[in-house]
Parts: C-alpha cells; structure tokens; sequence
C-alpha cells in the first residue's frame, strides 16, 4: 500500500516545508509527522518522505538513523524511558528502572508481548531538578514528563493513568 | 535576592501568553530598541558584561560584533535551546514558563544586527517549550512584532522553532546548524565560524535561551545597571539549577559571583538529612569536579577556573558521602561515547576505551597499570578533535582521576566497589546492565 500522509499532517507539512529556504532542512520535523502517521521509520516511510521532500533516500537515512528519537524498528503504545544520568541517578533512578522492570513484567531493552510497552534508559532530559523522573512517548508521537516519582504511589498513579488510556492508542506496529 | 529580572514570570500565571507577558512590561524594550541605533545597542550589550549562558562563556557584545554588517545572503539567527549537558536544567523553564522575554530578545537581537529569519532549536523532548514557543510566536505576529514592517520600521524579520530529534551534540553550535540543515549533527571544523559561514552557508549568530532571554532587560536598563548586577566581567543575575542530594532542587535566579555555598544554604536548603557533601560539578558534566573546600568560589567565570574547575551551565550537581567517584567518571564516559558523533578518530575510539577501562574498575576487574592506561587515554583525546566534545570527556575524567586516585586504587586493591548505591535509599546499583537504548541496536 503506497503511504500518504493523513489530511491534517499533509497541511502540516505544507505549512513545515514554507518555514525552510531548503526542503533538506525540513528533514527532522517532517520525520517527526512521518512517525506520528506512520508509528516508525521504515525504509519504506524513509523513501516516501525523500519523495515528499525531493531528497535522495540515502540522506534521509543518514539523518534518520543518526537521531534517537526516530525509531528504525516498531516499539510499544507507550515508550517509557528512564533518565539515568547522575543527577537522577541519584535521586533513584536506577531504581525507578527495577520498579518498572518489575510491574511491567520486561527488562529495560524489552517491549512487552502485547506491544504495550516499551522500557529504556535515556540521558539527562532537563529535568534534573524534580527527579528521579522518565518520559513516555505514545503512538502519536505525544511526549508526557513524570516528575518527582521517588514514591511507590507516584510511580503506581503514572502506571494506572498510562493503563487506562493505552487500549485507545494505536500499536506502531499496525500503522503500515 | 530583591529584584527578579530572568525568572520574574516563573510563578505569573499564563505568563507565556501575550496580555500577561505585556501587562508585565514585556515589548516595552522592543519598542525602545526599535528607535535606537545598532552600534548602540551592541555597545550596551558589551557594557552589561552579559556572557554566553551555553557554557563557554564568550562575551555577549563581542560576538556580536563580529557579526558582518553586509551581506549577500540574508543573515541568521539560531538559538540553541538543545539543553542536554547533565545537570543542565536552566533554558527548559525560560522556553516553558516565559517564551515570549525569549522571542522579544531574538527580535530586538535581530533588529540590532539586520538578521532576516531566526531558528529556536529545542530539543524534540521538550515539547511543552515547543508548543509554548510556537503559539507565542502566533501571538507576536499577530501583534506586528514579527513578519515584515515590523512596528512600521524598515525591519523584516521571520522566526520559527525547529524541534532536535535526540542528539546531545546538536548542542554544539555547528552541529546545531547541521541539525538546523537536516543533517546528522556532525560538528563543522572552525573556521570558518559561524558568523562568517554559517546556516544555510550564510552569516549566523549563535547564542544560548538564557542569553538571549537577557537582552530586553538590558534594553531596558541600561548595559551598565546590568553589569552593577553582578561581577568584574560578569554582568548580570543569572538562572542556576541545583540538583543532587540537597533538600530543595530547582531553578533559581541569582546574581553572578555568588558563591557555591550561599547557593546550597540559601536556595538549595543544604543538603539531605543523613548526607554529607563529598563533591560537586558547577555547571554540567563536562566540569571538573570540586571538593567542599571550594564551596567559597564565585560563580563567574574567571572566578570559577581561578578555583579549579568551570562555570560551564551554572547548574551544580551536590554529590554526597554515598556517592562513588568512579563510578561517576565511568556513567560519564559511557554518555560522551554513546554521544560521540564519531567523526574524529581519537573522541570516538578514546571515548570508547575510557568507558570500557573504567567500567572494568568500577567493576573490580581494573589493574593498577589501568589508571594510567586511562591518563594516556584522555591525554590523546584532548585537544586532538574536530569539536570539544572531546575534552568534555577528557577534562572531568582526569578530575576524577587525579583528586580521587585512592578510590580508584581501593577498587583494584579490593576488586569490587566499596559504595553499594547510587542513591542514598538505593539498592545495589546495576551498571553492568546492558544498555536499554531501544533505537542503538539498528543505528
Ligand atoms: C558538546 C557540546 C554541547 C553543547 N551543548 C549546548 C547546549 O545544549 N546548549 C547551549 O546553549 N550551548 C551548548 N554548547 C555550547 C555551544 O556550542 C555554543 O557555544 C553556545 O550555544 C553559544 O551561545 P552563547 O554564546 O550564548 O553561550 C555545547 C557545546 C559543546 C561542545
Ligand atoms: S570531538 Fe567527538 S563529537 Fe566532536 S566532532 Fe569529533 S567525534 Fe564528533
Ligand atoms: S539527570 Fe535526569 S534529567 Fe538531568
């Protein structure tokens, strides 16, 4: 099925591409809205965009496997990523990671078998001053902040709010 | 401290809307700035003494005046709004709490110097800056203070937000303008410098959130009132971020040349029940660490070197007696190498090593002979690279090294590590783990 972007991002990207005296500089927000309709980065999604963007596939892969935030291979609804750089760590970060090893039932590297979840590490997200904290990306490409979670009942109020909305979100892998 | 200038809007509810922003004084010093010349402005600017908030710390004024007045091709303005040295937690509250004293800033920066369109660069993470910035701007156009004929003034000016996409070397302010450019964000060779060649291959100033954010204060003020504000050579109050084992973390504005110690007592709370302070890093990772001893040093830049280390960010990270130096040198190394752009032998191989030779001591596997191994290591890596990613890696490793050499040593004598945690409730810590980068496997 050939890829087309939905209505609302097409008028996005219109909009995107006007902002940049080159279409090449609009490579990474338009990965962005890619990834937003698409759930990943394909080589499929990176060839429709180079076709968007009148640029040769091999520079929109250099660009999109360089940048963390453009996921190569499918990942959960939700991506919780645990800041584990020395101001987080510690304030518990490392520890926040093992809690959520625990209750997600995954190790950090893994997405959980319903596709739900994805658990990782990532470095110091400006937040250092409300840790130990971790950032949950949806499928929509939304990023949310949980700050301050050194308690367990911080931590299990974030999980039943990302549980109640996850069946509503749409799984990376089915989005092309 | 009486008078808030940088965080005034940080608890003003809708502060990054329009009507609060204005009813607050805001694009009062637009309206002035357009009625005065450039070479004044750029004067004021170098008498505030205001210096770069990205962490080198170059005078404000002058890099402006390096600035081209003519050009064939329309000049640039990017802001680096890429926050990611650890500890670093300054621009994000500016971007989010008072997006419009940063937008009045590029555009009073871009009336002085003639620039033509301007780029906010923000890390793709921080997405409540970037909504914030984008319905700010929306407001600022609406208002005539962006676009063209800019308050009836021969003055065009366009700014927009480019979101980063997860790479802590598009802080670097030409990997920033790869990254600007859609490329992968591999720092430039300098020179040509960016105010020669920059975006787009066209003259560009690059100045830091916090710097910039500055800017319609002086206006106001006046550039010497802003130097009366703080130090010899450092003008001004700036945003410090105080992280660690401390009672209360966060942002707080203050004059420069404060000390490290008034900063803990009086707006960090002192440190934690039950800690002791061991060390800390001034401004970001790439820092030499400081001892306790040094807790009376001035947070300026000349008066932070003159002690030993950096002013960097102006974020300090409080270590306490928990907290083990190797360790830390070891999760350190680890982050520049998987940072590392790879385009300089001696940073991507180096970085690479000094994070496996420390991992091996952290471990308890290390050898006497790898302390020196590690020494030669970073020896090879400083000065030898294309940006200065590389002695950020090589600069606090050494610090490490040499001020806690008997902890490194103990590791080797003892074959393991002495300090079970990470954190003071912690358990033990897992730094053997494997890495969870979920996007690396396929990089
Ligand atoms: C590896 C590396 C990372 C950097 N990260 C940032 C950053 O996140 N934000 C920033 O403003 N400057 C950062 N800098 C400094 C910039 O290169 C540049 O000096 C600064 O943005 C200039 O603005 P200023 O003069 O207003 O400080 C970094 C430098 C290096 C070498
Ligand atoms: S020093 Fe490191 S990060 Fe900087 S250009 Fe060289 S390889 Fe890239
Ligand atoms: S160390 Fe975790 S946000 Fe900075």
């Amino acid at each position: 099925m050939a890829l087309q972007f939905s209505p609302g991002t097409e008028t996005e990207f219109i909009e995107l591409i006007s902002r940049y005296p080159t279409r090449h500089a609009a490579l990474l927000p338009t990965l962005f809205l890619a990834q937003k309709d698409f759930g990943w980065i394909s080589v499929e999604v990176m060839d429709y965009v180079a076709a968007r963007l009148e640029l040769s596939p091999s520079k929109v892969l250099t660009t999109a496997t360089f940048y963390t935030m453009y996921n190569k291979t499918p990942v959960g609804k939700c991506h919780i990523q645990v800041c584990t750089t020395l101001s987080c760590a510690f304030r518990g970060g490392y520890e926040l990671l093992e809690k959520l090893e625990d209750r997600l039932g995954i190790r950090a590297g893994e997405t959980s078998a319903d596709g739900n979840y994805t658990l990782g590490e990532a470095e110091c997200l400006a937040s250092c001053g409300t840790a130990p904290m971790f950032q949950v990306t949806d499928s929509h490409g939304d990023i949310a902040y949980f700050e301050n979670l050194e308690s367990d009942a911080a931590l299990d109020a974030v999980l039943t709010k990302l549980n109640e909305r996850i069946e509503s979100l749409p799984d990376p892998r089915k989005m092309h | 401290m009486e008078e808030l200038f940088l965080s005034r809007n940080f608890s003003v509810k809708n502060a990054h809307t329009m009507p609060v922003y204005e009813q607050g004084g805001g694009y009062v010093a637009l309206k002035k700035a357009v009625t005065l010349e450039s070479q004044t402005i750029i004067d004021e600017v170098k008498k505030s003494n205001l210096r770069g908030r990205g962490g080198a710390g170059f005078p404000t004024g002058v890099k402006w005046g390096f600035m081209p007045k003519e050009s064939d091709l329309p000049k640039y303005l990017t802001i680096n709004g890429d926050e990611g040295e650890p500890g670093t937690f300054k621009d994000r509250s500016i971007m989010e709490l008072d997006p419009h004293r940063l937008i009045e800033g590029c555009i009073i920066t871009a009336w002085t110097l003639g620039l033509r369109y301007g780029y906010i660069y923000v890390r793709g993470e921080l997405q409540v800056a970037i909504r914030r910035l984008e319905s700010a701007i929306k407001e600022a156009y609406a208002k005539g203070y962006l676009g063209t004929k800019i308050l009836g003034k021969d003055f065009d000016f366009d700014l927009y937000v480019h979101p980063g996409a997860g790479a802590y070397i598009c802080g670097e302010e030409t990997g920033m303008i790869e990254g600007l450019e859609g490329k992968p964000g591999q720092p430039r060779l300098k020179p040509p410098f960016p105010a020669v060649v920059g975006a787009f291959g066209a003259p560009t100033l690059v100045n830091n959130v916090e710097t910039i954010a500055a800017i319609p204060f002086i206006i106001e003020r006046g550039g010497e009132h802003w130097a009366a504000l703080g130090i010899e050579k450092n003008g001004g109050p700036k945003l410090y971020g105080l992280s660690g084992h401390i009672k209360k973390p966060g942002v707080y504005e203050a004059p420069s040349g404060i000390t490290v110690r008034e900063l803990l007592e009086e707006y960090g709370g002192g440190m934690l029940d039950g800690s002791e302070l061991k060390a800390f890093i001034p401004g970001g990772s790439s820092c030499k660490v400081m001892l306790p001893a040094a807790l009376d040093a001035q947070m300026g830049f000349e008066t932070m070197r003159d002690a030993g280390s950096s002013m960097g960010t102006a974020c300090i990270t409080f270590m306490d007696q928990s907290v083990c130096m190797v360790r830390i040198a070891s999760r350190l190394a680890h982050f520049y190498h998987h940072e590392s752009c790879g385009q300089c032998t001696p940073c991507r191989e180096g970085t690479g090593w000094a994070a496996k030779v420390l991992g091996a001591l952290e471990a308890g596997h290390g050898r006497m002979e790898d302390l020196d191994l590690l020494m030669d290591v970073v020896d090879n890596i400083e000065g030898n690279t294309i940006c200065a990613l590389g002695d950020s890696v090589a600069i606090p490793v050494r610090s490490y090294l040499e001020i806690f050499r008997s902890e490194f040593e103990e590791h080797v004598k003892l074959g393991c590590c002495p300090h079970p945690a990470w954190s003071i409730r912690g358990t033990k810590p897992k730094l053997t783990k494997p890495r969870a980068d979920t996007h690396q496997a396929d990089a």
